[in-house]
């Protein structure tokens, strides 16, 4: 692996629910505008950990993090960051599409809106802009006031990415994004990822192996907590090095 | 051996159903005894008279007159005045337990506040009169505290626990998806709530007050020992009042029964049942229609 | 930022206020009704007959009484009718016309105002029936005022027995009543229970429906039919309040009213124990 900037970076990272240890010792560096994928069986741990990096974990009361994770030179669970300010620069697209019940041109503007800004051109401008990134403008450019919930499960979810750029995150945390869309519609997220990477960093936890061979740079391979192993996404498919990894892809492809 | 089992069950279901409904021929007795004996009223009081008349003076020598409109003022007074207390102080009590309250305070707050609920009204209109309604008074430097203030007070801490009930249900019910979605945009807990929750939620919270002034308008002890009782058409909220209810309960005891009065009595009765009546409905049709959309 | 921040954090303070201040409201008046009421209480108020000439010489005995006759009295009428309305409406009733406007009514029954069901029953009961102002005529209005929430407690109650219950039931050739009557009654009857029985409480401090179907403010005896007049705990409270003409009358009403609160007081307490009990038994 190349030695370059480095985004984000996990140091002796641990994490608990309560008294359940989820992930375990996590050392990993993400690279900037890269797709880094996290892949492993169901309850390894990779979505648990997707959701640390922006600290949605903190709205469950029993979650307990231990050691640092790094972002802009600065540890993001000290004491003194501020949580809303980093979610500012760190975007999540969730599983199951989750559009505010409000029209398409209202949800991506909400980010927007959170951080006061009131210039109406400019709201048009990044709104058009946000729509033409998540390769959504041309299927709604005729009916933005209409509500969020009448685009089908994959338009939706491009909303939800449309959502996410409008604020112009450093980094995007995806977490399953297409597990609940059809063929057609994840082929289209996943070429537009493929086009966002150029300006941004981004991380994504999928559960299926060829999407991240497809779209990813880096691949990170999880089992009950641990990182097994991470390197280049070439790399690690046609060339294992640990066994557990070699196991888990061939039960895949095998 | 199965046919009887057949005939069984089918007895037991139109038992079970006839029982159900005496709860709808309750409501049909109730709307038909006042309309019964309030229309006839109407045979010998014009309507104009009636609704737009200010003096009720069914008493007088000689010409006795029948207008209610200081009884339906004094009625809307009250339940405007109780919800203009109640619903900053509910919604805000509401979003509290919802979205800011740590789970062990709320199941101390919650319960609490429910308690206010079944205090009689007959308690909390001697605490108004007793206590209240001389405070008021005092600060005001009126001659009386018993007036349309005070009741507006009471009522609205009888109301009170409807509004944070109804409207806490609400905020609570509402998806996990928005929250996360709008926290994961960098949004606060507050722009979370202002700009996400109220928006999806206000038709259940409209609901949640519509049911408030329903509670408002037919309250009869509390306004009965505190409002006051003047039938004078009131100038404002330091004026005594006499909302339909106290009217009715007042007076209902001295009339002669089958008389003019008595019927106009029950014609008020009517009027109140028609508002009571049109106010539940129109909540209930806006609570369908919010459970409708998040049913996905 | 900073200004999002500060700005929720004085709403965040000030919501905080008014839910403590809502809570604030409970505490004072029960403490004030207990301060002022207080002094009235002993055994002899809790257990005389009331005396009219010298209200001080006397007790509320016959109220308690006739405030616990009423109680059992909308309990016979109310509860079997409410529970059996609610088993209808929960396990058999179908999608149509007739099922909708029955949950209406009942919802609106919920909201007629009191004073409506005490001239309801002055009409039908007292006049129409000929019962007379009687315990019986305001029982039968009382338990109509009442019947929405032994309804609605009662509903709650059966949903929250899981459908796997009673598909289990079924998958075994029971039939509809078979499978109630085995396997969603015995689950959902004590929570049936401890809602009717907070409906009763709530029915019991309630005025304007009993002031003219039979309460009075002044008996010399215990009423011994149904068809006696009687005395109520929340009517005394209020005509001593608001009629009485003796200088210790205000201080009898606030005894009157800790000795009516602290009744519900305790029925509540007797269900919520009941109910937490019942909870740790719960096998789902």
């Amino acid at each position: 692996m190349q030695e370059q900037d480095i985004k984000i970076e996990f140091k002796d990272m641990n994490f608990w629910y309560s008294e359940r240890q989820i992930l375990m010792d996590i050392n990993m560096k993400i690279y900037p505008k890269k797709i880094t994928a996290l892949i492993g069986p169901s309850g390894c741990g990779k979505s648990t950990l997707l959701r640390c990096i922006n600290r949605m974990n903190d709205l469950i009361s029993i979650s307990k993090v231990g050691g640092k994770i790094i972002y802009d030179d600065k540890d993001i669970y000290e004491k003194d960051v501020d949580v809303i300010d980093l979610r500012k620069k760190i975007g999540m697209v969730f599983q199951k599409p989750n559009p505010f019940p409000m029209s398409i041109f209202d949800n991506v503007a909400y980010g927007l809106r959170i951080q006061n800004m009131t210039d109406k051109n400019k709201i048009n401008q990044i709104v058009k802009e946000s729509l033409e990134k998540a390769d959504l403008w041309e299927e709604v450019k005729d009916r933005l006031n209409i509500s969020a919930f009448r685009l089908s499960g994959g338009q939706q979810q491009r909303l939800c990415i449309a959502r996410a750029l409008a604020i112009n995150p450093d980094v995007i945390l995806l977490d399953e994004p297409c597990s609940a869309l059809d063929p057609l519609a994840t082929a289209k997220i996943e070429s537009l990822l493929k086009k966002l990477k150029d300006e941004r960093t981004i991380i994504i936890v999928t559960h299926n192996m060829h999407q991240a061979k497809r779209i990813s740079d880096y691949t990170c391979y999880l089992l009950n907590g641990k990182v097994i192993e991470y390197s280049g996404t070439a790399e690690m498919f046609d060339n294992p090095k640990n066994k557990l990894t070699k196991d888990y892809i061939n039960g895949e492809f095998g | 051996m199965q046919n009887y089992r057949k005939q069984n069950e089918g007895i037991i279901e139109i038992f079970f159903l006839s029982v159900s409904v005496i709860a709808l021929l309750i409501l049909v007795s109730i709307f038909l005894f006042l309309f019964i004996t309030g229309i006839k009223a109407f045979t010998q009081i014009s309507l104009s008279d009636f609704f737009l008349g200010t003096v009720w003076n069914p008493t007088a020598y000689g010409e006795p007159t029948w207008g209610i409109l200081s009884l339906i003022i004094g009625t809307l007074m009250v339940a405007i005045g109780s919800l203009i207390i109640a619903i900053p102080l509910g919604l805000a009590s509401a979003i509290y337990l919802s979205e800011i309250a740590r789970p062990e305070i709320r199941e101390i707050v919650k319960p609490a506040i429910e308690m206010i609920a079944g205090i009689p009204s007959v308690v909390l209109g001697l605490i108004g009169l007793l206590l209240l309604s001389p405070l008021i008074a005092n600060i005001f430097g009126l001659s009386s505290g018993l007036n349309a203030l005070t009741a507006c007070i009471i009522v609205a801490i009888m109301v009170l626990p409807t509004i944070i009930s109804i409207s806490e249900d609400v905020l609570t019910s509402l998806p996990k998806d928005f929250r996360e979605a709008s926290l994961a945009l960098g949004a606060t807990k507050w722009q979370m709530i202002r700009m996400t929750l109220l928006p999806a939620g206000l038709s259940g919270i409209v609901a949640a007050i519509m049911l408030g002034l329903g509670r408002a308008v037919g309250e009869t002890m509390a306004v009965l020992m505190v409002a006051g009782n003047s039938i004078a058409m009131p100038t404002s909220f330091f004026d005594p009042i006499r909302p339909m209810t106290a009217n009715i309960a007042i007076e209902i005891n001295e009339v002669v029964k089958g008389s003019l009065h008595y019927e106009s009595l029950f014609a008020i009765g009517l009027v109140l049942f028609v508002m009571t009546f049109a106010v539940n409905l129109i909540s209930d049709i806006i609570i369908e229609r919010q459970v409708r959309k998040y049913k996905w | 930022m900073v200004n999002e921040n500060a700005r929720q954090s004085i709403y965040f303070v000030l919501f905080r206020v008014a839910a403590f201040f809502s809570v604030i409201i409970l505490l004072f008046v029960l403490l004030y009704v207990v301060k002022e009421g207080i002094s009235v209480i002993n055994i002899k108020f809790l257990t005389s007959m009331w005396s009219h000439r010298d209200i001080t010489q006397g007790g509320i005995f016959p109220a308690i009484v006739g405030t616990v006759l009423l109680a059992i009295g909308v309990s016979i009428i109310s509860i079997p009718l409410g529970i059996c309305t609610a088993i209808y409406l929960n396990e058999y009733a179908k999608e149509n016309l007739l099922t909708r406007t029955i949950k209406l009514a009942i919802r609106n029954l919920a909201g007629v105002p009191s004073i409506i069901y005490g001239i309801f029953g002055m009409a039908f009961f007292v006049l129409f029936l000929n019962l007379g102002g009687s315990l019986i005529a305001a029982s039968l209005t009382l338990g109509c005022m009442t019947l929405p929430w032994i309804i609605t407690a009662s509903e709650e109650a059966l949903k929250s027995v899981p459908y796997s219950f009673r598909e289990g039931s079924y998958a075994l050739g029971a039939t509809k009543w078979e499978t109630v009557r085995k396997n969603v009654l015995p689950h959902s009857f004590s929570g049936m229970m401890t809602g009717s029985i907070l409906g009763i409480s709530r029915a019991m401090g309630e005025t304007a429906p009993i002031i003219m179907v039979g309460a009075t403010f002044f008996m010399g005896y215990l009423p011994t039919s149904p068809f006696d007049k009687f005395m109520a705990l929340p009517y005394h409270l209020y005509i001593l309040a608001t009629q009485h003409s003796s200088p210790s009358a205000s201080e009898y009403a606030m005894g009157t009213a800790l000795v009516l609160i602290a009744l519900i007081f305790m029925l509540n307490l007797g269900i919520f124990i009941l109910r937490y009990n019942l909870r740790k038994r719960k096998e789902w």
